[in-house]
């Protein structure tokens, strides 16, 4: 039919075409059977535009900054990363941050999280901050040979500690 | 074959509760959530999958809205038992592909479930009837909330929860809807009105997919972005879009009811006929047979209170639910002869249409 277009994902001729509309920007995919298959579009529940754009954003061309970066907690790469579109671990969000902070922007409202976070985890940030405080008071107190105050805040210290790693031992 | 307890159960769209209304079927929403010590599930070894499984598993186990629930391993169940809980929802495709340590959590009344080891570690799903958003959320809240009890999440103060693909994190939040358009499609403004809702950032999907009209005219309209906006202003966002489509709905049932209600009424009659004695029928036709029922319900022609069991219906119409039915694998011709018995049956003792309410209620 007309133009023979080629899948953006392998480059073999394109059977499936699809266009979105986000935020008045037109994006435009094609792709090859195999790929609409593996890439979730016959799948209603899975899949969006934005998703395949995410990989293709990245596509082929592309080789400039960030393109040799390797996340040292898990050893994907921000190869990886264009190839499949997923990142490996939580720590990729930091190791391949040029690549990866660029994407954020085009794909939502802002760059910044404004939803609800972790209870536990902001009460251990917390502890963790009073600890890391009654540590140097109680120090300072040494130095001052101020002992009264170094064992109040020894006591202190280990309630604090107790707490902070009574809810990991549970895990 | 070996049927799950769970599945025996009634599909209900319905889990209990009150009745779903005229054009929103279901509200849904999940959250995305990954554990902070593991690769993501595309990236872990399998050794590290299982350990995923298991500490999720438990974990969510041990949340009080997920007692006594049903935990599945994937690995353990054969395909017909998988493709009945992607028709119920329950889990997704690409959950029912997964490999090694993949894996649900369904809680007693099927209306939440928690996959583990899809594309991310955890994605907590709450679903109920009707249009329900705030309590869907409370929900998926309470629910997200026991299992950060038990484990370390993945999460950063500028980018939120941290998800394998970028266009979950932040929030990790997709909340989505079901909704019952026929108005729209038979004014063919379906896809002027998917034009608009992808304007605004949301997404357009199918229920089961294959062509929008082919499908009952069942339509799942969803939040794209989720990094940006807290919780509750995307749930406020796409609560005004949807309310802008149901009135557009019912313009469209009002205009076709006024200009042409002969051409409207008769396709109801003929579905109703169709379901009441057909011996043969597709999965499609199913759908669209159904959906003009729902429509029926909606305009009066039948009692409001059928609604439930016309959804119940369109799900276990599914190829999938036909063959759990059947206690196996049916090829399509015959899974197409039992469908149309099924449907004969559980349609017999539905009242006759009574088309005079149509005008009275309009």
């Amino acid at each position: 039919m007309g133009e023979s277009l080629h899948c953006d994902l392998c480059g073999k001729p394109a059977q499936v075409h699809l266009t979105q509309i986000v935020k008045n920007q037109i994006q435009k995919v094609d792709l090859c059977e195999e790929c609409a298959k593996t890439s979730g579009v016959t799948d209603p529940e899975g899949f969006s535009l934005a998703d395949l754009l995410a990989k293709s954003f990245t596509g082929p061309a592309e080789e400039s900054e960030g393109a040799n970066l390797v996340c040292e907690q898990c050893g994907s790469s921000a190869r990886d990363f264009r190839k499949t579109g997923r990142l490996g671990c939580a720590a990729c969000y930091g190791a391949l941050q040029p690549v990866v902070l660029p994407l954020l922007a085009g794909l939502h409202k802002g760059a910044r999280h404004k939803g609800k976070a972790p209870a536990r985890q902001w009460r251990r940030l917390e502890l963790t901050r009073e600890i890391e405080s009654l540590e140097r008071q109680m120090q300072e107190a040494i130095k001052g040979e101020d002992l009264e105050t170094a064992a109040r805040c020894r006591d202190q210290l280990g309630a604090l500690r107790a707490k902070l790693e009574g809810p990991v031992a549970a895990s | 074959m070996n049927i799950l307890p769970i599945l025996d159960t009634p599909a209900e769209v319905v889990p209990g509760g009150s009745p779903p209304g005229p054009i929103v079927l279901s509200t849904r929403i999940r959250l995305a959530r990954n554990l902070r010590d593991f690769p993501f599930p595309g990236w872990a070894k399998e050794a590290q999958r299982r350990e995923i499984f298991a500490r999720c598993a438990q974990a969510a186990q041990d949340t009080a809205p997920m007692k006594k629930a049903y935990v599945l391993d994937l690995a353990a169940l054969d395909d017909l038992e998988k493709q009945v809980l992607v028709e119920r929802h329950l889990i997704s495709r690409e959950l029912s592909a997964g490999a090694q340590g993949a894996g649900v959590i369904i809680s007693r009344d099927q209306s939440m479930s928690v996959m583990i080891n899809e594309e991310d570690h955890l994605r907590v799903q709450v679903m109920r009837p009707g249009f329900q958003f705030k309590r869907v959320w409370k929900m998926a809240d309470a629910l997200d909330n026991g299992l950060e009890e038990k484990l370390d999440l993945a999460f950063s103060a500028e980018l939120g929860y941290l998800t394998a693909c970028p266009t979950n994190v932040g929030t990790g939040l997709r909340a989505s809807v079901m909704m019952h358009l026929p108005g729209l499609v038979l004014a063919s403004q379906m896809e002027q009105a998917i034009r608009a809702v992808n304007q605004l950032g949301l997404a357009v999907r199918g229920w089961y997919g294959e062509g929008s009209e082919a499908s009952g005219s069942i339509f799942q309209i969803s939040n794209q972005q989720t990094l940006g906006e807290s919780e509750e202003e995307i749930i406020k966002r796409i609560t005004s879009v949807l309310q802008t489509i149901v009135e557009q709905e019912q313009n469209a049932r009002a205009k076709l009811m006024e200009s042409d209600s002969a051409k409207l009424l008769d396709k109801i009659g003929r579905a109703f006929g169709t379901v009441r004695n057909a011996h043969v029928m597709t999965s499609v036709e199913a759908m669209n047979c159904l959906s003009l029922l729902r429509l029926a319900a909606d305009l009066g022609l039948l009692p409001e209170t059928e609604r439930s069991r016309i959804d119940r219906l369109l799900i276990e119409s599914q190829p999938g639910h036909v063959q759990l039915a059947a206690r196996g694998t049916l090829e399509t011709q015959k899974r197409d002869v039992a469908r149309a018995r099924f449907l004969r049956e559980q349609v017999a003792s539905l009242p006759v249409l009574n088309f005079d309410r149509a005008f009275e209620k309009n």
